[in-house]
């Protein structure tokens, strides 16, 4: 029964990294940028989270309507302050400008917040739990698998059935054409970025929750949002959700054998799928040729 | 060293005006001359000045090797690894087992390189199948990984860390001087080895990749064995620095060994310097040191300011100091491309420019 409580413990922590990684994907997939910046991001919105509640005196849940607004306009000026000029660089500017940019937030948060952990106020869904059988289940961690399932619902309804999901899908293909049949390239992307930093930001709230944060978690979470999104497939929305929950499930398997390994053997399965399998599980095949590079030319 | 070819120019003009192709200049030579000096006066420094100077000049030079070799990746290659710490940290674990085994140190510093180089090969393999962005965090991953599995072998001491054996021979004096000349000379091999290294064909091809893969290889360029060649130098390089950064600290430990900053100081050094010149990196690690000397104290605005000017550099000035400078300045100290230049008509440039 272990093994069984170990998968289901596993498959619902692998939602909170799809919920991660669903925001790098986006933002690979419209804009060709990989976010280095994206798990500091993340951890933004778990300290705005913190001043936030405890500002109000309310669990962080009830300061989310504040708090992913803000985080999409903060997304929109980062798209226009710095990704968008970056682009115009060339294909190695994005990569330098969101590395200085995570240094930038590590430190800033450093100086704002000292490195001490902190852990956000969730309520009483945060103790909550129910029993399937002999499992606990908590409802924290499958409010956070749910979350990222309607995440990922939700985009894919925008991306395949909206006017708005058919200039990014056109964007993301081509965007000097989409820009010639009269698409706004530039609200597009700011718009993805938005909702990308939003996604980051609810991410950052719920791993608040789960566990602690310190100013250097980005870099953690950046590291588990890329594997997720490499091992489900890049460009695919749904094998991120995959991608997240083969994560999860090796690690808290391998945890529940010694804890001191389950990290590692997340990096070795991700190593594994880039030397068996180098688009993921799941892939377009535009966006695996966009990702893989000319190196098979030579 | 002068190699000047003339060759007549199609030009409009009656007569046809031979122009030379030459690659070095008059400045480049004087400036090979003032680097032959700089170095001597380096190598006379433990005798003459002694250990003051010797503790500044070490982190400088280190700074040096690293920004010329992460420079051989980024900035010539178009290879954007954050995980060069990854051999920084083998390099220093290698060096510690290597005089476990009751080699020297000192001489163990080339062994150390040796083995980061080898063990980048099969990571190549790996993280070249992805490109920009991709291949930056997949490096990541490896570093991460490469700290993980130290963490979890006892036999290197695990999380604490274990100190380098068989100094107990060497005077402090000696042993930092000894410090000091081995930092020196991995500095002057990695500018001059990634010069000597862009000047040869290679350094067109790397720039070919670096630029536009898949057209390089439409030009008949070998893309994956420039990449190849690039990642593996600039390990072993790491792997050097990294026994270095051993010998100076003493002590070899997860934490600082596989630690993230080097790629933020290499970041900084080869973007704020220039990027895919010769003079940039040294420029970038001069920066580099100087604000550490007056802003370390401020412990994270430090860095905060570091990651700022690598974002602003990108941005508003993406060839670097250097690049602004030689285009100001119309020098070329280490020329890596080749130079057209008109026969002088009194009013034609001394220097003319390089093109980038």
């Amino acid at each position: 029964m272990t093994w069984v409580n170990a998968v289901i413990q596993g498959m619902l922590l692998g939602g909170l990294y799809a919920l991660i990684a669903c925001g790098l994907s986006l933002t690979f997939g419209v804009m060709r940028i990989v976010n280095l910046a994206h798990g500091d991001l993340a951890v933004c919105g778990a300290y705005l989270g913190l001043v936030l509640s405890s500002a109000l005196g309310v669990p962080v849940w009830y300061t989310l309507p504040l708090l992913l607004p803000a985080a999409f306009a903060i997304g929109m000026a980062l798209q226009v302050l710095l990704f968008g000029r970056a682009l115009r660089h060339g294909v190695l500017a994005p990569v330098l400008v969101t590395f200085g940019l995570s240094v930038m937030i590590e430190n800033l948060l450093q100086v704002a917040a000292t490195s001490d952990p902190r852990g956000l106020n969730g309520g009483a869904l945060a103790l909550a739990s129910f029993r399937l059988g002999s499992i606990t289940v908590s409802w924290l961690f499958l409010a956070a698998f749910l979350a990222a399932c309607a995440v990922l619902s939700g985009l894919q309804l925008l991306l395949s059935h909206t006017s708005w999901g058919r200039k990014v899908r056109a964007t993301s293909d081509d965007p000097d054409t989409a820009r010639l049949v009269g698409i706004k390239v530039r609200p597009v992307f700011a718009t993805v970025a938005g909702i990308a930093i939003a996604t980051a930001a609810l991410a950052g709230v719920f791993i608040g929750t789960i566990g602690t944060f310190d100013p250097l978690t980005g870099t953690t979470i950046l590291i588990f949002a890329f594997e997720a999104v490499v091992i489900g497939g890049i460009g695919s929305l749904w094998g991120t959700l995959v991608g997240g929950v083969v994560m999860g499930v090796t690690q808290v398997v391998v945890g529940e054998v010694n804890q001191a390994y389950a990290v590692l053997a997340v990096n070795l399965l991700f190593l594994a799928v880039l030397t068996v399998r180098p688009g993921g599980l799941f892939t377009s095949a535009q966006a695996a040729g966009e990702v893989r590079d000319a190196g098979a030319l030579g | 060293m002068r190699r000047d070819t003339a060759i007549g120019s199609r030009d409009a003009e009656p007569s046809v005006t031979p122009v030379t192709v030459s690659r070095w200049s008059r400045t480049a030579s004087a400036f090979t001359g003032v680097c032959v000096v700089a170095v001597a006066f380096g190598v006379a420094v433990p005798y003459v000045i002694g250990g003051p100077a010797e503790q500044p000049l070490i982190t400088l030079l280190t700074f040096v090797a690293m920004g010329s070799l992460w420079n051989l990746l980024a900035g010539f290659s178009g290879l954007t690894s954050f995980g060069q710490q990854a051999y920084i940290g083998v390099g220093a674990y290698a060096l510690y087992l290597i005089a476990e085994h009751g080699i020297d140190p000192f001489v163990g510093i080339i062994p150390a390189a040796v083995v980061a180089a080898v063990v980048s090969l099969p990571v190549s393999a790996l993280v070249l199948r992805l490109s920009g962005g991709y291949f930056a965090v997949a490096t990541l991953v490896v570093a991460s990984t490469f700290q993980i599995i130290a963490t979890l072998s006892p036999s290197v001491g695990g999380t604490t860390g274990v100190s380098v054996p068989g100094l107990a021979g060497y005077s402090d004096v000696l042993r930092e001087a000894l410090t000091y000349w081995a930092t020196l000379a991995v500095a002057v091999i990695s500018v001059a080895g990634v010069y000597l290294l862009v000047r040869r064909t290679f350094g067109l091809d790397a720039r070919a990749v670096g630029s536009d893969p898949v057209g390089a290889a439409a030009s008949g360029v070998r893309v994956g064995r420039i990449r190849l060649l690039a990642y593996v130098v600039a390990a072993g390089g790491a792997g050097a620095v990294g026994a270095l950064i051993a010998l100076q600290t003493l002590y070899v430990e997860p934490t600082s060994a596989f630690s993230i900053q080097y790629s933020v100081d290499m970041l900084f050094m080869v973007l704020v310097g220039g990027m895919g010149t010769i003079e940039g990196p040294i420029l970038g690690a001069l920066v580099l040191f100087a604000l550490q000397e007056t802003l370390s104290a401020y412990g994270a605005w430090y860095l905060v300011i570091v990651g700022g000017l690598a974002v602003v550099t990108t941005l508003v000035a993406s060839r670097g100091l250097w690049g602004l400078a030689s285009e100001r300045l119309g020098w070329s100290l280490l020329p890596v491309g080749y130079r057209v230049r008109q026969p002088r008509t009194g009013t034609g440039p001394a220097e003319p420019r390089t093109p980038p």
